[in-house]
């Protein structure tokens, strides 16, 4: 195979270029309208309209208001704030906490309300959110981790069934970060609208393609980042509904009521706005186009390349993404393979990750280890072609045809 | 301590005598053996790590030393580079004898890799731990 001078990026689920539109919206931010918003000048009043502005904006976007988006650093920020944020407002006193048994026996109201100390997600969460779940479960909380099938998709029932009366958060992600999965998050919110506990979703993922709207949704939390929908990195924000009250985790000036002190990221501010304006103006056309490719890819993999496996629903999932087992093979080798050829993507292998243990999404599916070690995810841009596709599967397939001649693992 | 990596981020991942062994792997064995073609055979690592080696080993039965070494890897780049790493080793220069060949350590081989990030290391260990699987196998054969 020929070594070719153009980049095939694929990776569009790890991050994306900024749109121009989107650039150019953020330009002003740096050297001319540079002010602190919460400067009592003239600077600083423009800049606190420019990003009240953006906060208008984006609220219209999801059908919340403006007082109910909280901006910050990004997904993990996001995440943390909405699960920490709703333990901590409930006055949970961590160093003095006693658990005790919900299933005393007792029907008394008192003991109930000491024991509210129980949080559902699911096995395959982005790490924000499930190291932020192990961290309670260290300091006397319960936490539910429901499964997700084999084709990755949370069953609403199975959320219903968790439910006790102590439960004070339900967090699921609105599209999975790997497999693409996309959660019934409105059935869900139907349901956990009998019952108390506050609805989280991570949809950083999703925002690019899905309607985020919090009504339809019925979810009470919500995050989004800039990083993945042609925005930009280092910013987020967190929808939290009118009402629900949440403890910071930063402490500081009070910007952002309190909940995320420190200097506003202007500029980033404004680039999230714009991003998610485009998103919302373009995702429908973007998402038939896309899919198409999707689909495309996919049935040539499968075909093509023996013992290939899809990974998740073949069409509850993101528009973009395609993740896959490739048996016999290991996942590094193949990206660091496919990165001479010029394909950059991503994998769910051990080796790339920081504990030695590979894709935890993949083995929520219940797949074998040695299928999350040889799995693959491409997700597709803006920028991506038809000829992008053939060029990457013709490759692929060269290359995995190179590394099971010297793979240990015959099949 | 080698440079395991260039710091521009432009360079590749790991040094380039792991690109080179990666890219270009050497003494592997494409196919099956054939009847009678080696005279051992080990094996070390398994799914739940995510590498799997296996070696096969052609010995000189009087002076013990290596004639053949082939090798056969799931892994990641690191591990294909550590036993393409180590097959070189042992069978430049006419090939070392068993013994000599089992004196090699996992940080030679990281060293003649111009070395591997710590989260690698293992790999290199993997590479030294079939050989002398292989070696284990051959010497109890040849008791019989």
């Amino acid at each position: 195979m020929d070594k070719q001078k153009k980049r095939i990026y694929m990776d569009h689920a790890a991050t994306t270029y900024l749109d121009e539109r989107v650039k150019e919206a953020m330009e002003p931010y740096w050297t001319e309208k540079f002010g602190n918003p919460s400067s009592l000048y003239k600077e600083g009043r423009n800049a606190r309209k420019a990003i009240e502005t953006a906060r208008a904006d984006i609220a219209k976007i999801i059908g919340a208001r403006a007082e109910e988006i909280i901006f910050t650093n990004g997904g993990t920020e996001s995440d943390n704030l909405a699960i920490f944020g709703v333990v901590g407002a409930l006055g949970f006193d961590y160093s003095n906490f006693s658990r005790l048994n919900p299933r005393a026996g007792s029907d008394d109201d008192s003991k109930s309300e000491q024991s509210k100390s129980h949080i559902i997600t699911t096995k395959f969460e982005h790490h924000a959110v499930l190291k932020s779940c192990e961290c309670l479960e260290k300091r006397g909380f319960d936490v539910t981790y429901l499964d997700v099938g084999e084709d990755g998709i949370v069953n609403p029932k199975d959320v219903e069934k968790a439910l006790r009366p102590e439960t004070i958060l339900v967090s699921i992600m609105y599209a999975n970060n790997e497999i693409g999965a996309i959660q019934p998050i409105a059935e869900i919110g139907k349901i956990l609208k009998k019952h108390k506990t506050f609805f989280h979703s991570d949809a950083c993922q999703a925002a690019g393609y899905l309607d985020l709207n919090v009504e339809k949704l019925g979810v009470d939390l919500l995050t989004v980042n800039g990083s993945k929908m042609y925005g930009p990195k280092g910013i987020g924000f967190l929808y939290a509904k009118r009402g629900i009250k949440l403890s910071p985790i930063m402490y500081g000036g009070g910007q952002e009521k309190h909940l995320r002190p420190g200097t506003e990221n202007v500029p980033a501010i404004i680039g999230l706005a714009e991003a998610l304006k485009i998103a919302r103006e373009e995702r429908e056309e973007e998402s038939k186009r896309i899919a198409g490719l999707r689909d495309y890819f996919i049935e040539r993999l499968l075909k093509e390349i023996p013992k290939t496996f899809l990974n998740g629903h073949s069409e509850k999932r993101l528009p973009n993404n395609i993740n896959i087992s490739i048996l016999g093979v290991e996942g590094e080798a193949v990206v660091l393979y496919l990165d001479e050829y010029g394909i950059a993507c991503s994998t769910g292998s051990a080796c790339t990750s920081e504990n030695f243990e590979p894709s935890h999404v993949i083995l929520a599916l219940g797949k074998p280890r040695a299928y999350a070690h040889g799995s693959l995810r491409f997700s597709l841009g803006k920028r991506n072609t038809k000829e992008d596709i053939d060029y990457t599967v013709d490759t692929l397939k060269s290359v995995i045809e190179k590394l099971r001649n010297i793979s240990a693992v015959n099949v | 301590m080698a440079d395991i990596r260039n710091n521009s981020g432009e360079e590749w991942l790991y040094s380039d005598k792991v690109k080179e062994h990666f890219l270009n792997p050497k003494n592997f064995l494409a196919g099956e053996p054939k009847e009678g073609e080696f005279d051992a055979e080990g094996e070390a690592g398994n799914f739940a790590c995510g590498d799997i080696m296996k070696v096969w080993i052609k010995v000189e039965p009087k002076t013990e030393k290596i004639k053949d070494f082939k090798w056969r890897t799931w892994g990641c780049a690191s591990a294909i580079a550590a036993t393409s790493m180590f097959s070189v080793m042992v069978t430049e220069n006419k090939g070392m004898t068993l013994d000599d060949a089992l004196k090699i350590t996992p940080e030679n081989i990281l060293e003649r890799l111009s070395g591997l990030p710590p989260n690698k290391v293992h790999c290199s260990v993997l590479a030294d731990q079939a050989f002398k699987d292989a070696v284990k196998n051959y010497r109890s054969h040849e008791k019989k």
